[in-house]
């Protein structure tokens, strides 16, 4: 079977230690987790775990299956890119002087779309969400110059389809 | 014993006490119906003992030599009452040693809690002494696991735990405690959990999954039915009886399985898998309709899943939706506790008989019974056989023993040919394949049904990594039977080891003590036998006696057991020798 990048999001409880029992999930099958990302979600006190992983669709089934069986999970879902809107954030810290010495660090900035989140003395930094081919373009551009610290979120991503999770409470309240 | 069930009931009350959290656990224990425990004492979980001490009348605790002894006596008392077994540790190396057997509960779905202590709260996460992360430690063993670091959580998640554990598809859980917790005090009420928000135990079926089910059975030529321990677990004997008897449709087992359905039904065919019968393997790929119930097609049971069951459209009755085409792909999964789905399939299915496809099975038997089974237990050659020590039991025993067994050439031969007429009678270490778990095991199966006979099968070998619990049947007196197959081998390995390995034997023969000496240490009543002529005799007064006994039995050192199927190979290639 084909592999492919898919998002897994599990709604749960806020629960200390439910991390390392899914992580180990992933341990356990050897599948890398590409990105990870837990917030809170649309539902007061439901946490959602957003984790992204390449692998074939036949794998990821099976660990949305042992996600659900964990007792404190609520749901989980998987779907492909074309399923969900996603979106990663990225930080970038440059010498200031390049914002000077080196014109074209203007021109990446303007056609980035990227913000100047704060400047000083020393140094600068960019702030860039979008897809994550967008932001290792602007990676890419940018190296040249010299980047002094970068980092990139994990993916946050909704679905274009309903997740019924706050129907679904509902019906374990009920039963 | 009325004013033991008056305060019993009192403890399950609504009425706020207030008492030390180590208080707090004994009364969360009695309101679960908790009256055995298996454990071992230390530093961190010593407020509950002291409060054990004074409720010793209501609770009893069996002290093991070591705290996995704790938790296989706690499985075993779990496998033979379908209660949760309950085991404490101190923490640290107490903690730690209970890895094993909730690594063996959780994969072969057995109820268990375990109660560990911890180092007090201010001191978590400064290396203190006999501090270790078993929560971390136990994640991937666990069904679920907490550590409570406030006197106040006790009474919830101790409830939390025993529902978890016993509900849906059973598992360990672990509950760690830190001794602040324990010494604390707290207004005591305690509220039995029956749900938890996020957890569904037992899923509903599919719609119209009974009926696709059905529809499939009545129109096989050649159904084959496949029942593991699910059918235990969820107390489905009858409704698995019902259902094999309308639909006349041959049925085999796992290793779990075995007991759940009368070893001499007709239409019990045997035990499917690596060790399992000649005809269920080979049949396997023969069936046109597989009907797996409570079972999770375990490699061990499937062989080489590109050849397990091609042909055949596969049914799965499952109350675990993760296991459903987890290893092998189904056309048809039935959600459910096996009770409820095999009761509400029963109107759906047809009354038939399969008369000329059972005997497909029954000719397979004879070729293994000439080739194999009248060898193993009507042996005419020099040396005893591990079959003919638990024919002599089958035989003494009436078919009404349960039989504990530990792992490795003994349990495949004890599985194979021992009989049951009751379910809850096999007690072994499937999933994990534990050695060492018989002993312990059988010292809780035993005390979990004192109206029975327990006898405890076990290898030379995995008999030395749990020993020190003699001293329990000792101590306490517990009249279990114990029989050691004794072949001076580490048996499944040699065999192995000769088939697969040019028969070099790297650390696999043993050189052992005196047995039978080491019981009469414990004060333990020890007899040997090395002649067949006196095998019978002796097993007689085995079971004849009303205390502990322990039988050694040396049987031939290199005998290998068969049928097999090679590792990694097809249920197809399964050989006779």
């Amino acid at each position: 079977m084909e592999k492919q990048w898919y998002t897994i999001s599990a709604y749960s409880e806020n629960h200390v230690g439910l991390l390392n029992r899914i992580s180990g999930i992933f341990l356990k099958r050897h599948i890398n987790i590409e990105s990870l990302n837990v917030s809170k979600s649309e539902i007061e006190g439901v946490s959602k775990f957003t984790i992204v992983v390449f692998t074939t669709e036949d794998w990821t089934r099976k660990i949305v299956g042992q996600i659900e069986k964990q007792v404190e999970v609520i749901k989980a879902y998987y779907h492909t890119d074309d399923e969900t809107i996603y979106q990663e954030s990225a930080l970038f810290k440059i010498a200031s002087h390049l914002l000077f010495d080196e014109r074209q660090i203007q021109n990446i900035i303007k056609e980035s779309h990227s913000q100047i989140v704060t400047v000083n003395r020393e140094f600068f930094a960019l702030a860039k969400t979008g897809r994550r081919h967008e932001i290792d373009e602007m990676h890419e551009a940018l190296e040249p110059y010299g980047i002094l610290q970068f980092v990139r979120s994990g993916r946050i991503a909704v679905t274009k389809a309903t997740m019924p999770i706050s129907e679904m409470l509902q019906e374990f309240q009920e039963n | 014993m009325e004013t033991l069930k008056a305060q019993k009931k009192d403890s399950t009350t609504q009425k706020t006490i207030r008492i030390t959290g180590a208080e707090a656990i004994i009364h969360c224990l009695l309101a679960e119906g908790v009256d055995l425990i298996y454990g071992y004492p230390g530093g961190a979980i010593m407020p509950v003992y002291d409060e054990l001490y004074k409720f010793q009348d209501r609770l009893t605790h069996i002290l093991t030599r070591h705290e996995q002894g704790a938790t296989h006596a706690a499985q075993g008392y779990a496998r033979v009452t379908g209660r949760v077994g309950v085991a404490m540790a101190t923490s640290g190396p107490g903690a730690t040693n209970l890895v094993t057997g909730l690594a063996d509960a959780q994969i072969d779905s057995t109820p268990m809690v375990c109660i560990t202590g911890q180092v007090t709260r201010s001191l978590l996460g400064s290396d203190a002494f006999q501090e270790t992360d078993i929560v971390g430690i136990s994640t991937p063993v666990t069904k679920w696991n907490y550590q409570i670091t406030r006197v106040e959580e006790i009474p919830e998640i101790m409830a939390k735990a025993f529902y978890i554990a016993k509900s849906g598809r059973p598992g360990p859980v672990l509950v760690d405690i830190t001794k602040n917790a324990q010494f604390d005090e707290l207004d005591f009420v305690y509220e039995k959990c029956t749900k938890v928000r996020s957890y569904k135990p037992v899923p509903k079926p599919e719609a119209g999954s009974l009926e696709k089910a059905a529809e499939l059975i009545n129109s096989a030529k050649k159904p084959f039915i496949v029942f593991g321990q699910g059918v235990i677990l969820g107390e489905a004997e009858a409704e698995l009886k019902a259902f094999v008897e309308k639909t006349g449709i041959p049925a085999a087992w796992t290793i779990l399985g075995l007991s759940a359905m009368d070893t001499d039904h007709p239409l019990n065919v045997g035990m499917v898998g690596m060790h399992g019968n000649y005809g269920p393997n080979l049949l396997t790929n023969e069936c046109d309709v597989l009907i797996a119930i409570g079972m999770r097609f375990d490699d061990r049971v499937t062989g080489n899943l590109d050849t397990y069951a091609k042909q055949a459209k596969v049914i799965h009755f499952e109350i675990d939706p993760a296991e459903v085409d987890k290893n092998v792909k189904v056309d048809v999964a039935v959600l459910g506790n096996s009770k409820e789905t095999l009761r509400d399939i029963l109107p759906l299915v047809d009354k038939k008989e399969h008369n000329a496809w059972k005997a497909e099975f029954d000719k397979m038997y004879q070729i293994e019974y000439d080739a194999l089974i009248n060898k193993d237990i009507h042996p005419t050659k020099d040396g005893l056989t591990m079959g003919e020590v638990i024919e002599q039991i089958n035989l003494a025993s009436d078919h009404k023993a349960v039989i504990v067994s530990d792992v490795g050439q003994h349990q495949m031969i004890a599985c194979r040919y021992a009989k049951f007429k009751q379910s809850k009678s096999n007690i072994t270490s499937g999933g994990l394949g534990t050695m060492g778990f018989g002993l312990p095991a059988a010292i809780g199966a035993k005390m979990g049904a004192m109206d029975r006979e327990v006898v405890a099968i076990i290898g030379d070998g995995g008999y030395q990594m749990t020993i020190q619990e003699l001293g329990v049947i000792f101590q306490h007196n517990v009249p279990v039977k114990i029989v050691v197959l004794n072949n001076d081998h580490l048996g499944m390995v040699r065999q192995w080891q000769e088939l697969f390995f040019d028969r070099r034997y790297a650390s696999t023969v043993m050189t052992n003590p005196d047995f039978v000496k080491i019981a009469e240490g414990y004060h333990i009543q020890a007899r040997r036998v090395t002649e067949r002529g006196d095998l019978q005799e002796a097993v007689q007064e085995m079971m004849a006696s009303k205390n502990p006994y322990f039988l050694e039995v040396k049987v031939e050192k290199e005998d290998n057991v068969f049928p097999m199927i090679p590792s990694g190979a097809s249920v197809s290639d399964i050989r006779l020798k």
